[in-house]
């Protein structure tokens, strides 16, 4: 009897796993991936496109044409899935029944939870870079700032990319410097954390540089308002930040469809998932991957993909009535891009945080971790083409295993390693 | 780790005042460490807090974002910032003797 999987989601995790399945899985399997719209961005892309550095056109691709053949495409928004039932409602009142849902639909960025994020001043001085238009719209304002107060803030964890908002810091440093007026534009970094990053050694490497570029670096900062009119970030506790120009993180979310489905998310709907086998808690038959998940790891490309491992062992372990692997450790790979032709790397777990030393190649790299070179930045860039060739289509990236290594780390950094390494 | 006695009692904090064994806490050392924290009382809205901080560590293992104690605790961000001035989440944990919050990614 044929058997069924459906995936929530058309992007980064969702067509990778319906890629690899579709190899793993005999013909007997059917696979369907539901999305709400054909237009898949590549959204590491997004950091580029306020500062000319990529056109929008450039990083859209149809997400049809991303899944291989015997993938079939449904183009339809997700209500909500009843888990007991093993049904997906979607809107329009159809529904569609699974004997395996995978949960790859992503985070949502959630403006009006922040008061007045979204209202006065939207798309004049204040903007998000982490969709589309509005980092189109950035680009037209950065290109005519000239003089004033210009203020990174991503209002708080947990966000996509969690580097994103640092590099735009950077990125900005240089792009005005070329246009040689950045005496005239002070650039401030706003934190609810207590330091640049989460984490401590990369936090020290990294609010080394933000000071070496002359940007300041305001923590803590619990964002209450955000009041376009005047100009000004207020915070919880009342301590303001005025801007001229604003770019904005806002709160994430999980899907806004785990929300209306019983038991399957947190309390911000993300879905509430194991950390190693990346099975969901509401049923057996329900897994997830990416950002939709609540995994305490780096929402990011490159966790989905390791994650896509895992995920689709163990969806043939289960179709088999086998026992899951917990074989997913949190794995996550950031580049860092600095500016000036520069990024740093870092590569981190659960357990073991971002430490220097060489990558993919214990001592030799050639990519250096923790440390700005003009081989991290090729990389990031050669990456664009890996995306769409190698990681959608469900391939290994050559190199690089799922599990972080930790040979070529200067483990001295590390005051303990919390919970022991793998 | 800094062994230190509350209320009479021998307790284990970490270099910043987290209680690393919260089996070790009493309510009576909450009043304690609020007052060293600049909070002159409790009141029944800090409680409310703190019970919920402290029942939802021993449930999962871990402390609430503040956006999850907002979401969930029924205090909204706004008045857990006028209970625990600076930072809620950090400050309650305190109070209620679970380690400090892992920030999230
Ligand atoms: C500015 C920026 C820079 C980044 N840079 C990097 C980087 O350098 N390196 C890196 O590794 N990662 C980076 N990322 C993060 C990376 O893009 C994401 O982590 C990754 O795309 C997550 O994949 P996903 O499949 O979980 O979600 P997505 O790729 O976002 O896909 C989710 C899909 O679900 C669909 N969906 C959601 N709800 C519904 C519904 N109700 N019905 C139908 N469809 C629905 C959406 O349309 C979407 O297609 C960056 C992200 C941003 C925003």
């Amino acid at each position: 009897m044929s058997r069924r999987i459906v995936i929530l989601g058309g992007g980064t995790g969702g067509t990778l796993a319906a890629n690899r399945l579709r190899r793993v899985c005999g013909a007997d399997v059917e696979i369907i991936v539901v999305d709400r719209d054909d237009r898949h961005v590549y959204q590491p892309g997004l950091l580029f496109v306020p500062f000319g550095l990529a056109e929008p056109e450039e990083i859209v691709r149809s997400r049809r044409a991303q899944l291989h053949d015997g993938v079939d495409f449904r183009l339809a928004e997700v209500e909500h899935v009843d888990a007991p039932a093993s049904t997906v409602h979607l809107a329009g009142g159809e529904t569609i029944a699974y004997d395996v849902l995978v949960v790859a639909s992503g985070a949502a960025l959630l403006p009006e939870e922040t008061e007045g994020l979204g209202g006065a001043g939207w798309g004049q001085e204040v903007f998000t870079f982490f969709e589309l238009e509005s980092a189109t719209a950035l680009a037209a304002a950065l290109a005519e700032l000239d003089r004033g107060r210009l203020v990174v803030n991503p209002v708080d964890m947990p966000i996509k990319c969690p580097v994103a908002p640092l590099e735009f810091c950077f990125l900005a440093d240089w792009y005005l410097r070329e246009r040689g007026v950045r005496d005239a534009v002070q650039i401030t970094y706003v934190t609810s954390l207590d330091a640049a990053f989460t984490k401590p050694v990369a936090s020290a490497h990294l609010a080394g540089l933000l000071a070496a570029k002359g940007i300041a670096l305001e923590t803590e900062f619990a964002t209450g308002q955000v009041d376009g009119a005047q100009g000004r970030l207020v915070s919880y506790d009342d301590r303001e930040v005025p801007f001229d120009l604003l770019v904005s993180i806002p709160l994430h979310g999980g899907p806004a469809h785990v929300g209306r489905s019983p038991g399957l998310g947190d309390e911000l709907g993300f879905v509430a998932t194991d950390p190693h086998t990346l099975q969901a808690r509401v049923a057996p038959n329900v897994f997830a991957l990416g950002d939709a998940t609540n995994l305490p790891t780096s929402k990011a490309g490159s966790v989905t993909h390791f994650e896509g491992d895992t995920l689709v062992a163990n969806i043939a372990h289960h179709l088999a009535g086998e026992p899951l692997e917990p074989s997913f450790d949190g794995h996550s790979n950031c580049f860092i891009e600095t500016g000036f032709h520069k990024a740093l790397l870092i590569d981190f777990n659960y357990d073991v945080e971002p430490l220097p030393g060489r990558f993919p190649e214990p001592h030799l790299g050639p990519l250096a971790l923790l440390k700005e070179s003009r081989m991290n930045h090729m990389a990031k860039l050669a990456f664009q083409w890996m995306y769409w060739h190698v990681l959608l289509p469900g391939r290994d990236l050559p190199g690089i295993s799922p599990q972080l290594q930790l040979a070529g780390k200067d483990l001295s950094q590390l005051p303990t390693l919390q919970g022991g390494p793998r | 780790m800094t062994p230190e006695t509350l209320e009479g009692t021998p307790v284990e904090l970490d270099a910043e005042g987290f209680f690393l064994r919260p089996e070790q806490w009493t309510r009576d050392m909450a009043d304690a460490i609020a007052r060293e924290n600049g909070i002159a009382e409790l009141t029944d809205r800090h409680w409310t807090v703190i019970d919920f901080m402290r029942t939802t560590y021993l449930d999962t293992g871990s402390a609430p974002s503040i956006r999850s104690l907002g979401k969930l605790s029924g205090v909204p961000i706004k008045e857990l910032y006028g209970l625990f001035p600076k930072g809620p989440a950090k400050l309650a944990a305190k109070i209620a003797g679970i380690p400090k919050p892992r920030g999230c990614i």
